[in-house]
């Protein structure tokens, strides 16, 4: 069964996304090692059907039969027909079973959920990235869609910190990426050996030389909550506004239609009003402690 | 391990970010002996337990900082680059280097004379006071990095 030819999906309502509530059989077919606890993972409908469209940000929900199912941003490329494609670290039993499996296997796939960046707003400014480990993924269709409307927006920036230079995910893009004079990606490690001749240091610290007019610029934040905490500090810092700042969030999502309170995170469910959200409206929950 | 070195010239005390708005005469005091040094890819600017004898200001370049424990691979913690400072052990008593700072490109440091720096901030304190205020930041926001990295928050 297609989820795009089946726009409520197999037991969706009338106001729930396609595939909401059943997950769609779908075959792994690329597995891609990006580093010794995550992998990237390209999936196709097994009935050959068609996936419905998603916006930069958004996720689905990842089920391992037998095992159980877990939120994965969509980290491809969303002008790309034919498949999705997500990228998982083993962190848990659910993640490691879907990191463990290969070309051939199934998994269910219930989505995309969620808001995701808001990529026409930028229209006509400078965009800032900064992401931190495994944040990059949610990120990276983002990158392809300002990339591939470059015209639109002015200055663009990247910062990406990974905990050793082994962690850095998407390498052979990246260096792509770096070698561009229309983007200036810095990457940046926690620690590293004599072998790595790039920086060392927190995102944080490269904040200070980024180039962007304060007024016209929006950013784009995705990583560890406490790295974006400080990440969006230091750009208010340089003068950026806190509605000008975006963060993607992460809490333990469930149904992923707001309906379980699983994610809830004050007034929000992480995983319907989120998991992009505005600096804005998180900055005085960040102050709550266990919220 | 010395690396190239000449007088500074007063111009490189105006280069520096760190140094920006001190008095003149101040800056005239504490470059006494400065040095305007060039260093190679591998050469070392601070050795861990040597004395600390002098502050280096970098100027071009990118120094790494680094740990080395007993039977486990030399560790980068952090790079610096223009408009970076290297080091204050100068400043604490007994004056001895915690960590090796090696050049990872070629470098250019305008270095100060750690005796000079001492005596001079001891003769004028409210000349002091600023620029203990300018160093402050710099040990706080490594501090707090340090307790970030010690977190590993992309690790989990």
């Amino acid at each position: 069964m297609s989820m795009a030819s089946d726009p409520l999906g197999p037991t969706g309502g009338e106001s729930s996304p396609p595939g909401a509530f059943a997950p769609v059989p779908c075959v792994v077919v690329r597995r891609s090692v990006e580093s010794s606890d995550t992998v990237t993972l390209a999936l196709r409908p097994a009935d050959g059907g068609d996936f419905p469209p998603f916006s930069a940000g958004q996720f689905n929900m990842l089920y391992r039969f037998g095992v159980g199912e877990v939120a994965v941003s969509l980290s491809g490329d969303p002008a790309a027909a034919g498949e999705r494609v997500h990228t998982v670290r083993a962190a848990g039993k659910v993640s490691s079973a879907i990191v463990g499996v290969s070309v051939g296997d199934v998994l269910g796939v219930r989505g995309p959920f969620g808001a995701g960046w808001p990529i026409d707003e930028t229209e006509g400014r400078d965009v800032v990235v900064v992401v931190g480990g495994l944040g990059i993924a949610p990120v990276r269709p983002a990158l392809y869609e300002l990339l591939r409307q470059r015209d639109r927006f002015g200055r663009l920036e990247v910062i990406y910190g990974a905990r050793t230079p082994a962690d850095i995910l998407y390498y052979a893009e990246l260096q792509r990426w770096r070698s561009r004079h229309d983007l200036r990606f810095q990457t940046t490690v926690d620690a590293a050996g004599r072998d790595w001749y790039g920086d060392v240091g927190l995102v944080t610290d490269r904040i200070p030389d980024l180039r962007f007019d304060p007024t016209q610029t929006v950013a784009f934040l995705c990583g560890p909550e406490v790295m974006m905490r400080r990440s969006a500090q230091s750009l208010e810092a340089r003068g950026l506004r806190s509605d000008a700042i975006f963060v993607s969030m992460e809490r333990n999502m469930k149904c992923a239609l707001g309906q379980c309170g699983h994610c809830q995170f004050g007034a929000s469910f992480i995983c319907r009003d989120g998991p992009v959200l505005c600096y804005a409206d998180v900055k005085p929950r960040w102050n709550v402690r266990e919220l | 391990m010395r690396a190239s070195a000449r007088p500074a010239a007063p111009a490189l005390f105006t280069d520096h970010p760190f140094l920006h708005g001190f008095d003149p005469g101040f800056l005239s005091e504490i470059g006494e002996g400065a040095e305007d040094r060039s260093w190679e890819p591998g050469e070392f600017l601070l050795r861990e337990g040597a004395e600390a004898d002098w502050f280096h200001l970098l100027l071009h370049g990118k120094v790494a900082l680094e740990l080395e424990a007993y039977e486990k691979p030399r560790l980068t913690i952090q790079t610096l680059g223009p408009g970076d400072v290297l080091g204050w052990s100068w400043l604490v008593p007994p004056h001895h280097w915690q960590l090796d700072a090696r050049a990872v490109k070629p470098t250019r440091t305008l270095s100060l004379r750690a005796e000079v720096l001492r005596r001079v901030l001891e003769r004028r304190p409210a000349d002091a006071y600023r620029f203990l205020l300018r160093l402050l930041p710099v040990i706080a926001t490594r501090v707090q990095n340090a307790r970030l990295q010690i977190l590993d928050v992309h690790g989990v």
